[in-house]
């Protein structure tokens, strides 16, 4: 499984949303109906999954599925 | 009061109002994860109410709440061990009393960092599981002195005070996840921590409850165990003091 597949099967288990839902330009909060607690749930179940850490300030930054994958590959690679 | 196969963490109960909470919760068929300072406090406490409850569940681990990695290590374990964590009860603290200008600076901190930061360190890694489990109940000791204020405990009481503001904050950044966060505030409770006092204190105490006693553990016990279970549902963010009138 590439970076893109993990990352977007972390989302549609941690927001309970349908895979066809996670599309590149999808936005956590408005289009995923993330509240404040998912996506830092989510950001921590990235960090967990990838063994990276993602401080405060990048992850305000992260606000689409597209985001999370590039910001992901910057770090894995 | 439905606990039964609740699965209970309680910190600091290896005697006073944490043993006496395990003892409450195990009588009603929960199961019970304890953790004390020492070794021998921890494995005492489980021999003892695996004696009393020898059908319970028990687990007991040596932590020290004011040390993340220790915390983690036990709230790890009790979730191995039991796969669920229902209900948090942080109760570890101490009391190191002394007129503000003789405290030195390691009693302040002492205090500080296991009532107050022990109370955090614990609630987050338990919340965690919470969290996902979208459920919980989380009780919190406060005191009597956090809401008055007394002589001779500065350290003490800004700890019992800030931990009805981390149960107010915490009650709001989990309420969306139906986790609830309450605390108790005892007022003057028979045990060893308060044997200590003089007996001229505890005349003068007594002379100001009007319910002219002393609590037992097990009034607390009975506060906690009606904010964590279902029967306090609606109840969220809120301090119960159980101090016979001591402070209205």
């Amino acid at each position: 499984m590439n970076v893109e597949e993990k990352v977007k099967n972390i989302i549609v288990e941690q927001l309970g949303v349908e895979p066809d839902q996670v599309k590149p330009e999808a936005q956590f909060v408005n289009d995923l109906g993330a509240d404040s607690l998912d996506t830092v749930e989510l950001i921590m179940a990235l960090e967990e999954e990838f063994n990276i850490d993602i401080p405060d300030e990048q992850a305000e930054k992260i606000k689409t599925v597209g985001e999370a994958i590039e910001h992901i590959k910057s770090k894995v690679n | 009061m439905n606990l039964v196969n609740k699965k209970v963490i309680i910190t600091g109960a290896a005697r006073g109002i944490g043993y006496e909470i395990a003892r409450e919760f195990l009588k009603v068929g929960a199961a019970v994860a304890l953790c004390s300072t020492t070794e021998e406090g921890a494995t005492k406490a489980k021999e003892n109410l695996l004696k009393e409850f020898p059908s319970s569940k028990v687990y007991a681990q040596k932590t020290d709440v004011s040390k993340e990695t220790e915390v983690q290590s036990f709230v790890d374990n009790v979730f191995k061990e039991f796969g669920a964590i229902d209900i948090l009860v942080n109760n570890a603290g101490i009391t190191r009393d002394t007129l503000a200008i003789r405290m030195s600076e390691q009693d302040w901190d002492s205090v500080l960092n296991v009532n107050l930061k022990g109370t955090f360190l614990m609630s987050k890694a338990v919340l965690k599981i919470m969290m996902k489990a979208k459920n919980g109940s989380i009780v919190n000791m406060s005191s009597v002195v956090g809401q008055s204020g007394n002589a001779a405990q500065v350290n003490y009481s800004a700890s019992k005070a800030g931990i009805i503001g981390l149960t107010k904050s915490l009650a709001k950044e989990f309420a969306s996840r139906n986790i609830r966060v309450n605390a108790v505030a005892p007022g003057f409770v028979k045990t060893d921590m308060t044997d200590k006092l003089s007996d001229q204190i505890k005349e003068q105490t007594l002379a100001l409850i009007p319910l002219k006693r002393f609590a037992t553990t097990t009034d607390i016990a009975k506060a906690v165990m009606f904010l964590s279970s279902d029967d306090g549902g609606y109840i969220t963010g809120q301090i119960l003091a159980v101090n016979g009138g001591l402070y209205i």
